[in-house]
């Protein structure tokens, strides 16, 4: 079986996002960017599946800029076999990115594919659900563990109130959540190796996809900032605060 | 314009979170109800009786009694034929069946918004709520989910909707509920809470968290949150995550115990009302959106309020 892994490159979840002055968008020059954090889980995962022998190929997808190589070599490194870059310089929206991954997955024919639950620059919490509905195939959202078991998977999911399991035929679609596993770090013989590893570059056109936007960003603002409030001695001063406010 | 909007509930209670997604709606148009389930006629009822709601259509079969989104989306996506608009609230169960009647009408989901701008244009965070965009859909039809927190909630009473049986595809056989640890709880619960007591990683395992956050919690009657790093070392279930990838909440109240304040976490939060932090680094984050901070080792300090409360 073959796993398909759709890897975003993304702004490090260490940096502070800034806001541009004009409003048009968030500055991302001279920012530390890395792999979406869900989608290194994603990649843990596939590698675990392989070792277990449950997958036997990996197969690792970027769609963004010639820079997203960057992000595919990371998941090279893990252990991801070859990677696909899907190369352009437009923003590209999850129905599009869906569409293109569909495309993919039509030529590729995988069992499974792991994506993260949501890329932490939009937000968006979509394009795994959206790939699985264009695909036609079941979708383990939220994974917190995932087992393949014969011709199906079986996924239990993180929901509000606590978790969920679900059984899906393959091929099926996973989006993973924060406590399916820890992602191990690249080697540094790893790294070396993986820059052999073979990588394909391809255009949204090859897979026949217009990228054109369906939303107009018209303005991106700064949130309304808080205010520090004040520090309190001790906890008698607190206890005052807390009941002040009507608690007890 | 006729909306649709997704009511979330468990087959014979509905769930709260509906109703500031029906106040949402009620800014673009006519509000219709789609209540999905399997012997779920008590939620049709609750949901006709929701303020503001015009109709609500009800799919009474067991393929959709779980709630699984191969089975509900194309139901929905089959309704979408008279409506302009399908709302569902962002949470765990909205986030998964939206994108995917989103895509099966080949229309871009605009995800959490915080605001109606326009009959197409709406707000929503970006970036962990470190930026906010403003976005108009391009779309013929709109696929939303709706942050809870950001819409009042519509009144649950004083409506009389006409109730109408819908059928949709069934059970789409490609998926199935298997089971589910759903934690019963007397407390609050969280994205509706009016006070919560949130604990972090210096709360060092289960039994201490327990034993410093719950006592608080009791006096306060409060729902009990964490950070990810306290869901992450196994002190609480994951579902108490309060965060960008966690719930998102907005009480009168919300105090920070032993959380240093990343932007992760903060996106979750720093909505509240008054926030309230004790850490025993004076340097933390935290304090830049506490409105009340204590510096102090909590394994004092907050048994002392709690006996003090
Ligand atoms: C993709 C991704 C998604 C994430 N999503 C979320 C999310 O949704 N929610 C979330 O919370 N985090 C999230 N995080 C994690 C986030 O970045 C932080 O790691 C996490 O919030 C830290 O938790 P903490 O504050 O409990 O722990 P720490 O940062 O370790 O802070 C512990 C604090 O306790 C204080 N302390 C220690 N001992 C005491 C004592 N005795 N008395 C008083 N104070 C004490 C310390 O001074 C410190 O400030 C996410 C991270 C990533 C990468
Ligand atoms: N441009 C992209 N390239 C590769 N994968 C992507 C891209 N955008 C989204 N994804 C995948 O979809 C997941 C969810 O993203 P989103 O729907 O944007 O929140 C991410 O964690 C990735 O696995």
């Amino acid at each position: 079986m073959k796993i398909l892994v759709p890897v975003k490159r993304v702004i490090d979840y260490n940096v502070k996002p800034r806001v541009k002055a004009d409003g048009t968008g968030v500055d991302l020059a001279n920012v530390k960017m890395s792999m979406n954090p869900f989608d290194e889980i994603a990649v843990e995962e596939a590698i675990r599946l392989k070792e277990k022998g449950a997958a036997t190929e990996i197969v690792a997808v970027s769609i963004g800029p010639a820079k997203a190589q960057e992000t595919l070599r990371t998941a090279l490194a893990m252990g991801a076999d070859r990677a696909i870059l899907v190369e352009t310089d437009e923003e590209v929206e999850p129905l599009a990115v869906a569409k293109i991954l569909k495309a993919i997955a039509d030529e590729e024919q995988p069992g499974l594919v792991i994506l993260g639950k949501q890329s932490i620059s939009d937000d968006s919490n979509q394009t795994g659900q959206m790939l699985a509905a264009l695909m036609g195939r079941p979708q383990g959202t939220f994974a917190n563990t995932v087992e393949v078991d014969g011709d199906s998977v079986v996924v239990k999911r993180e929901v509000d109130g606590g978790l969920q399991t679900v059984k899906l035929a393959l091929p099926a679609i996973i989006t993973t959540d924060l406590r399916l596993n820890e992602p191990r770090y690249a080697s540094l013989p790893n790294i070396m190796k993986a820059k052999q590893k073979p990588l394909s570059v391809k255009t949204p056109g090859d897979y026949g996809v217009d990228i054109a936007p369906r939303l107009k960003t018209l303005k991106v603002a700064e949130p309304p900032v808080r205010q520090a409030g004040e520090k309190v001695a001790d906890v008698a001063a607190l206890v005052e605060k807390v009941k002040a406010l009507g608690l007890a | 314009m006729k909306t649709l909007v997704l009511v979330e509930h468990d087959n014979t209670k509905l769930n709260d979170a509906t109703l500031p997604v029906v106040t949402a709606a009620s800014k673009l148009g006519e509000v219709h109800l789609l209540v999905a389930g399997h012997n779920c006629g008590s939620v049709a009822e609750a949901a006709a009786k929701i303020a503001g709601v015009a109709k609500v259509h009800v799919a009474d079969d067991p393929a959709y009694a779980h709630g699984l989104a191969e089975n509900v989306a194309p139901l929905a996506a089959g309704l979408m034929a008279d409506h302009d608009a399908f709302l569902a609230p962002a949470t765990t169960s909205g986030k998964n069946i939206a994108p995917r009647v989103a895509a099966h009408l080949d229309v871009m989901q605009v995800s959490e918004i915080l605001s109606v701008e326009g009959p197409k244009t709406f707000t929503r965070p970006i970036y962990a709520g470190n930026a906010i965009a403003t976005v108009e859909s391009t779309d013929a039809k709109l696929v939303i989910t709706v942050r809870g927190t950001a819409f009042e909630k519509a009144a649950s009473e004083g409506g009389s909707a006409a109730i109408e049986a819908v059928s949709g595809p069934g059970d789409a056989g490609i998926s199935s509920f298997v089971g589910a640890e759903i934690a019963k709880s007397e407390r609050p619960e969280l994205t509706s809470a009016k006070v919560i007591v949130s604990g972090g990683r210096a709360l060092k395992d289960a039994e201490t968290f327990e034993a410093v956050i719950t006592p608080l919690a009791d006096k306060l009657g409060a729902a009990i949150g964490a950070s990810r790093a306290a869901v992450d070392a196994g002190y609480v279930p994951n579902d108490y995550q309060v965060g960008q990838t966690g719930k998102i909440v907005a009480p009168e109240v919300y105090f920070a115990i032993g959380i240093s304040g990343a932007i992760q976490h903060l996106a979750g939060m720093k909505d509240s009302k008054v926030i309230i932090a004790i850490n025993k680094d004076e340097d933390a984050p935290i304090f830049q959106v506490a409105d009340i901070g204590l510096v102090a080792d909590l394994f004092t300090a907050v048994p002392e309020l709690t006996a003090a409360l």
